[in-house]
């Protein structure tokens, strides 16, 4: 396919401009949009995010997002989501006491603590951490991730993590300060990191292409 | 381990990179966007760029330099000086920045921080200080690039930075920024001590050793250098479409700063790397 539509998803909170750039660096011009309509004939879709989960999921209802963006994923066609895209496909977050999420990924958002064994942690992380492989994992090489070295450094900011009801959806790890959590989940066509991706230098763009060149050559 | 973050900063003053001691006496160096490509594919971890003057009528062209910067370069880029309004700052996000930093709004009115932190998300929020030691010991903010006293404990207002909601906090010594005379590294542990947010250390890096000395003892999350790279990087490389206007004498004249030892990125990591410090390759 030599022209591909791409959609990334604006609910008014996130910063578009390296998500849209990381796009344009590999010759796709993507449409950002707020209009469910645009979701029916894209063929991929991004769901980026920066902010407040409540706030994320309040945004996406007032734009009749919801539904659409579900009927998309069930669809079966490719979808990321990026930081707080990725935390919204979850059940629920334990930010301001317990807010529904999408619940297409079953599990919880829980928050870094910032004191952990009576030491105390810079929360958010802001800054590189390595992404790590989850044991017995196959599907590395299979994900946008291919050819990603494991152990590579990728760009994070966030206060909050994904904890999966089923490990299977667990695509990579990460520790920060010695808690161990989810750093990007992949089921069918669900791609999606904790990490920003349009923010991790080179080998962040390497996931765009891998993951743009899989909708335009299908591999 | 946590892994320590080199941010490059870089002060603007209208098209130029420019560079001053105690925030002031600005030289020219050359382009802002040769500096930060260079930066960026020689491992920076972040870029900052400051606006030094930062007056409204010279705002387009800021907009442009974070815009073409942004562009091609895809790591996190932090923009401040002269930010003053909700709507400044969003301005400066959709140019392209994926943070803001302020200092003069932030202390006028630090309810900002809180509308901010809200309205773009705490991350995206920074606080920037400007530390001025008294003869005392004490720590006092001050602002307009260290020549207005505001009488605010430094100490006080960290604490109130992050219960505003600020993401990070950029802690610069005016006392030694630009002097190579190393970090205050006694401040910076103070205020990194003091909150749970992330703190970047600013001011006064002459060589590598101070770098991981900040890390180290001072327990810095993050350092933003500029005299060490932006000499290393003149030393590299030929920026010849530096704009006549400004203060050029230095850059024609090919000198260096004594204080200061240029030195790369790369080189600069590797060092802290072998000193069982964390950083990205």
């Amino acid at each position: 396919m030599d022209k591909i539509k791409i959609v990334i998803i604006d609910y008014k909170l996130s910063n578009l401009f390296s998500v849209e750039h990381a796009c344009k660096y590999f010759g796709v011009e993507p449409i950002i949009s707020s209009d469910w309509n645009e979701l029916k004939d894209a063929d991929g879709v991004i769901l980026p995010g920066v902010g407040a989960f409540a706030d994320a999921m309040y945004n996406l209802n007032d734009l009749d997002l919801i539904a659409p963006i579900k009927d998309y994923i069930e669809s079966g066609r490719p979808f990321m989501g990026i930081c707080l895209g990725l935390q919204l496909l979850f059940t629920e977050s334990e930010e301001f006491k317990n807010t529904k999420g999408l619940d297409i990924i079953r599990g919880q958002i829980k928050k870094f603590s910032s004191i952990k064994n009576e030491k105390k942690i810079k929360v958010p992380q802001i800054g590189w951490n390595n992404i790590l492989k989850k044991n017995n994992a196959d599907n590395w090489e299979t994900s946008a991730l291919k050819s990603i070295k494991e152990n590579e450094y990728m760009y994070f900011v966030h206060s909050f993590y994904a904890v999966p009801s089923n490990q299977e959806d667990i695509l990579c790890v990460t520790n920060y300060e010695q808690i161990k959590y989810c750093s990007a989940i992949l089921k069918n066509n669900i791609f999606a990191t904790q990490f920003h991706p349009e923010k991790s230098a080179r080998k962040g763009l390497i996931i765009y292409e891998n993951w743009l060149n899989k909708i335009k050559y299908g591999k | 381990m946590k892994t320590i973050r080199i941010i490059p900063r870089l002060d603007i003053k209208g098209p130029n990179l420019v560079k001053g001691i105690h925030l002031e006496g600005l030289r020219v160096l050359g382009q802002p966007a040769d500096f930060a490509k260079y930066y960026y594919e020689n491992g920076a971890d972040e870029l900052m760029y400051v606006d030094v003057v930062a007056s409204l009528y010279e705002r387009n062209s800021l907009h442009d330099i974070i815009t073409n910067t942004a562009k091609q370069i895809f790591i996190p880029l932090t923009v401040g000086g002269g930010i003053r309004t909700i709507d400044d700052i969003r301005n400066v996000l959709k140019a392209g920045a994926d943070k803001v930093s302020l200092n003069t709004a932030a202390i006028k009115n630090p309810q900002i921080i809180k509308e901010a932190s809200r309205t773009f998300g705490s991350s995206t929020i920074v606080v920037s200080i400007e530390a001025i030691k008294e003869n005392n010991g004490k720590y006092f903010a001050y602002i307009d690039n260290g020549r207005e006293y505001t009488g605010i404990d430094v100490m006080q207002w960290v604490k109130k930075i992050e219960d505003l909601g600020a993401g990070e906090i950029v802690i610069t010594s005016v006392d030694r920024e630009g002097t190579g005379l190393g970090f205050d590294i006694d401040l910076v542990r103070q205020v990194s001590n003091l909150v749970s947010i992330p703190v970047i250390a600013h001011g006064g890096a002459s060589n590598e050793e101070n770098i991981a000395d900040v890390i180290k003892l001072g327990n810095a999350d993050a350092v933003a250098v500029s005299s060490i790279l932006h000499y290393d990087f003149i030393k590299h490389n030929n920026s010849e479409k530096t704009s006549e206007e400004g203060n050029v004498e230095f850059l024609k004249r090919g000198q260096t700063f004594t204080k200061i030892k240029p030195n790369s990125i790369k080189n600069i990591k590797d060092y802290l790397k072998f000193n069982e410090i964390e950083c990205r390759n």
